[in-house]
């Protein structure tokens, strides 16, 4: 490969010849609506149910069906235009977007095309080399379509309308973004923000989040954008990333062999790891877009905005700020806490437990160290965590006030993850309350001094490794429960 | 005593209610005579079985608190039913049973209306003289081989035919107005948002709205009291206090101003429908109304805004008649080639017209050109109702610039046809109540009528006036019963 990626930050630069090539990346997510119903109807938006059992007469577009807008729908996306600090219009319009196809069962899709309901606003990306700033062109509410199924019967296509007429929000980005890297930060921020206002999952295997990628390239520095592709429909973002790679190096080597770049609409195969074109600028879609006669204009007031706004929980740029002011944790540490509003909550909630004598340096390192170890081993969420932010807290403040040693407590939280034990009962049944009463590990070093002459004389000749060998003998004959500091005092003075 | 299917709405409810009718009695009259009236062609699906079943019900448990206690109604064929055929006059519906109401028909059910069929009309209700129903022709009763008009063709004809009591039709240009004036009859366009548009098949949302058509005044505001209604289900349905129309039905319409809009009086007008015009002014004179001379300075281009406006939303209402879901599906290689073939098979001449245009209105590079434009001259239309309305109370048409014409006699001339709609389209356009009453004959008897546009909302004064006139030009439709012979 040509492409050179500097380890220290994200860009992502493709060298050909004498020219050093930048990839400039736009984002249209699709994001569905965290909604119990459709934006049209009163039919249910479960994942995952029998086909064809979440459809209204309006999701099947019968005759004289109309569609009446769901205002839960309307609120949700006039948060999430809140958390991506951006404009919200007063009013909006619904449009048609006019095409045919067996999964659109009116033969057109209600959009919003001049009139989006949220206008420009931006996100912050944390990347190694710091903050940048990704714009947001716009947030539209449209309707999602059904589900056409060509590989279960032989000869015909099969049409699952239950997705037909669910919400969905179109955040569409300006062309800001540079990189791989980013797109995958640009993807986490965004789910991240809508996850902590509840308006999207972000599950992006049940297709909760997709996104059309649209490509270009250009001479590094140069400030004109070069011909697009638009990569349709991909839905994770390690496909994302590959197909931009594919697609940027694609469009490199056609300007280095003097050619053209069409303007078009591609495909990518996950399987070849390429994209393909799937219909020129020449063959693109007419969609006769126009106002919806059946909609009036989506019209929402100051006071209804406001509010929204006043229901707004704290975001995570917000949190991040607050943890590294209030909480003390690292700028780096905080990004990972706040990332998710899962390992926030419970990252508060552990702090909130453990009280007066908190200590936020152990509480981060046993979240983000042994914790999430466990997550990923057992590939589960945090809020399905085996042990709760109570727990963890009181065998931090075990750990904390001396009761137990750091390597005590791993054998603890081991035991713990069995049913979310109370480690406190884990100490008292097992006994590994850390001995730190100076006179019993005084006798205790006596003994091994005396068992171990001949060391002991060697480490007072100059031999100064060896008093490892001295705390391993004393911690192994505690039974591991000698408080390692008092231990460390005690021999220095005998030895 | 008369003819039971000759009765007044207003009569029929009276003589049902003081129990000198019954229901049963009623269906029966009105079910013998549609029997004997195949030949016009009105129905699409007949009802009569289970209408008379009903009737029976009603009888043994009848409730005269009702207001259509107990009515058998024939509705346009625009209005779904549950579980009866709903067809819209087109091959791509015809074997279409909906599992669903319609609110407006739900809302004569309620007050006791029982469904006696389903009525013909222009396919998706594009047309102004039902000749374009996948079902066939319908002969106004006036005279042999004389279209009904249209899009509510088989309403009008049913209704001059005395085939039901009263109908509702749908007038998205004049569809019930227009067949109402070939007819001798009285159609009344509501205010847009008036009555719900829910479960009716859609032409174009924007200018559609279902109405009363009835063979007097009085009938036409006991029928709107019922069917217009808010409903949550339709977001263009508008929440205002409506009027108990039929019990604040006046014929006292002194000091109203009446105004009378100089741009109406096209060129090539036929002097009958001018002199029908001018006896309309004395009539409204004659009742106490002061005549006030305006300018709708804009008409002339509601035609051509009309035939952008409503096309472009029927191209895209019409597009989830598709074959893969309900109603007609033909066979075909893939799925563009069985969308090719259905749409072809299914749709007829004048929608497929309506679809291209519209589908050309609406395309990239047209769009501002036409559909935009369109709307910018909507727009100007609707503000020379609100600026005459400054002035006057309610404005005095001719409906149409002429009478019926003959079966076949425009089919081939769409643009001829299209002209047919000049004096109501800018009605629809503007969202205002309007409204038909017979107000005299042509040199051949056929009868003219003349429409009286409304403010948005004021029905009533519509009414008034219509009721007030209606007495003194005192038309009646001499119906020689000449299909049964």
């Amino acid at each position: 490969m040509d492409e050179i990626m500097s380890k220290n930050n994200s860009e992502y630069l493709i060298e050909r010849n004498d020219n050093v090539y930048e990839v400039v990346i736009g984002l249209e997510v699709h994001a569905q609506v965290t909604s119990n119903s459709k934006l049209f109807s009163s039919s249910s938006t479960k994942f995952g149910a029998e086909p064809n059992t979440q459809v209204s007469l309006v999701d099947a577009a019968f005759p004289g069906m109309l569609p009446v807008i769901n205002e839960f729908c309307v609120k949700q996306a006039i948060k999430t235009g809140i958390g991506l600090k951006a404009k919200i219009n007063n009013k909006s319009v619904f449009d048609r977007k006019n095409y045919f196809y067996a999964d659109l069962p009116q033969g057109y899709q209600i959009s919003q095309y001049k009139y989006p309901i949220v206008g420009e606003g931006n996100v912050i990306l944390d990347m190694p080399e710091g903050q940048k700033q990704v714009g947001i062109e716009r947030l539209h509410l449209e309707q999602d379509a059904g589900k056409s199924i060509h590989d279960i019967d032989p000869s015909n296509t099969l049409v699952d309308l239950n997705r037909s007429g669910v919400a969905l929000m179109e955040i569409v980005s300006k062309p800001d973004l540079r990189s791989p890297d980013e797109v995958n930060a640009y993807i986490k921020k965004l789910r991240s923000i809508m996850r902590y206002l509840g308006t999207c999952d972000g599950n992006m295997q049940e297709g909760s989040l997709r996104a059309d990628v649209n490509v270009s390239v250009r001479i590094k520095g140069s400030t004109d954008l070069g011909t697009r592709c638009e990569i349709k429909n991909v839905n994770s973002i390690k496909f994302m990333q590959m197909a931009i790679i594919y697609e940027a190096n694609r469009q490199v080597d056609l300007i280095e062999e003097g050619e053209e770049i069409d303007q078009e609409t591609r495909l990518f195969d996950t399987k070849k790891n390429e994209t393909r074109s799937m219909r020129s600028k020449e063959d693109a879609h007419d969609y006769r877009y126009f106002p919806d006669p059946d909609l009036l204009p989506l019209e929402v007031t100051d006071e209804f905005i406001d509010k929204l706004k006043s229901e707004i929980p704290e975001l995570p740029d917000d949190k991040k700020k607050r943890f590294i002011d209030e909480f003390k944790v690292s700028p780096y540490d905080a990004t990972i806490l706040v990332s998710d509003i899962d390992t926030a909550k419970y990252f508060e909630e552990v702090v909130a437990k453990m009280g007066k004598n908190r200590d936020m340096k152990l509480a981060v390192n046993w979240i983000t160290g042994e914790l999430f170890a466990v997550l990923n081993e057992k590939n589960i969420e945090i809020a399905q965590s085996p042990i709760s932010a109570k727990n963890l807290a009181k065998l931090i403040n075990l750990i904390k006030n001396g009761t137990i040693s750091g390597k005590i407590a791993k054998t603890i939280f081991e035991l713990m993850l069995d049913g979310d034990i109370d480690p406190q009962i884990i100490v008292e049944e097992k006994g590994l309350k850390q001995e730190s009463d100076p006179k019993a590990l005084e006798a205790l070093i006596d003994k091994i001094i005396n068992d171990n002459r001949e060391k002991a004389i060697e480490y007072k000749q100059g031999k100064e490794k060896l008093f490892g060998f001295f705390v391993g003998q004393a911690m192994k004959a505690s039974g591991g429960k000698a408080n390692p500091q008092l231990i460390n005092e005690i021999l220095k003075k005998k030895l | 005593m008369t003819e039971i299917t000759s009765l007044s709405l207003f009569e029929l409810i009276k003589n049902i209610k003081e129990k000198k009718i019954s229901s049963n009695e009623a269906t029966k009259s009105f079910v013998d005579r549609g029997e004997k009236s195949k030949k016009l062609n009105v129905y699409v699906t007949e009802n009569f079985e289970n209408c008379l079943k009903l009737s029976k019900e009603f009888d043994n448990k009848p409730n005269f608190d009702l207001k259509l206690p107990g009515i058998p109604i024939a509705v346009k064929d625009l209005f779904c039913t549950t579980d009866v055929r709903t067809t819209a006059g087109s091959n791509i519906l015809n074997n279409f049973i909906p599992t669903y109401e319609s609110t407006v028909t739900q809302n004569i059910w309620n007050e006791g209306g029982i469904l006696l069929g389903k009525l013909n009309c222009d396919e998706f209700a594009m047309g102004s003289s039902n000749e374009t129903s996948f079902f066939g022709n319908v002969q106004n009763p006036i005279a042999k081989d004389l279209v009904p008009g249209g899009s509510s063709g088989g309403s009008s004809a049913a209704l001059a035919a005395n085939l039901t009591p009263v109908t509702i039709g749908t007038d998205t240009g004049g569809s019930i107005r227009q067949p109402a004036s070939f007819t001798g009859t009285v159609g009344l366009k509501p205010t847009y948002g008036t009555c719900s548009r829910y479960g009716i098949v859609a032409f174009a949302s924007s200018l559609d709205q279902a109405g009363p058509m009835s063979k007097d005044v009085k009938d036409s505001s006991i029928l709107l009291e019922v069917i217009s209604s808010f409903d949550k289900k339709d977001s263009t349905s508008i929440d205002f206090k409506r009027n108990n129309y039929s019990s604040e039905l006046t014929r006292n319409i002194k000091g109203l101003k009446i105004g009378i809009p100089k741009e109406y009086r096209i060129d090539g007008m036929p002097d009958e429908i001018e002199k029908l015009w001018k006896k309309g002014i004395e009539y409204a004179k004659d009742c106490g109304a002061e005549i006030i001379d305006i300018s709708l300075p804009h008409t002339s281009y509601a035609l051509p805004t009309y035939y952008i406006v409503a096309p472009a939303e029927a191209s895209s209402n019409l597009a989830r008649y598709d074959g893969v879901k309900y109603g007609l599906r033909s066979s075909g290689k893939n799925l563009i080639d069985m969308y090719e073939k259905t749409r072809s098979e299914g749709f007829g001449e004048e929608v497929k017209r309506r679809v291209m245009i519209g589908t050309y209105v609406l395309s990239s590079g047209y769009y501002d050109a036409y559909y935009l434009k369109a709307q910018k001259v909507r727009q100007l239309i609707k503000q020379d109702f609100d600026q005459a309305y400054n002035k006057v109370d309610a404005i005095l048409t001719p409906s149409t610039p002429s009478s019926a014409f003959k079966i076949g006699e425009k089919s081939n001339d769409p643009v001829s046809m299209y002209l047919n709609d000049i004096f109501t389209v800018p009605v629809n356009l503007a969202g205002l109540p309007g409204i038909s009453i017979p107000a005299g004959v042509d040199k051949n008897n056929y009868p003219l009528g003349l429409q009286i546009i409304g403010k948005p909302f004021d029905e009533q004064t519509v009414l008034n006036i219509a009721y007030s006139m209606e007495e003194k030009i005192n038309y009646k439709n001499n119906i020689t019963d000449w299909w049964m012979k």
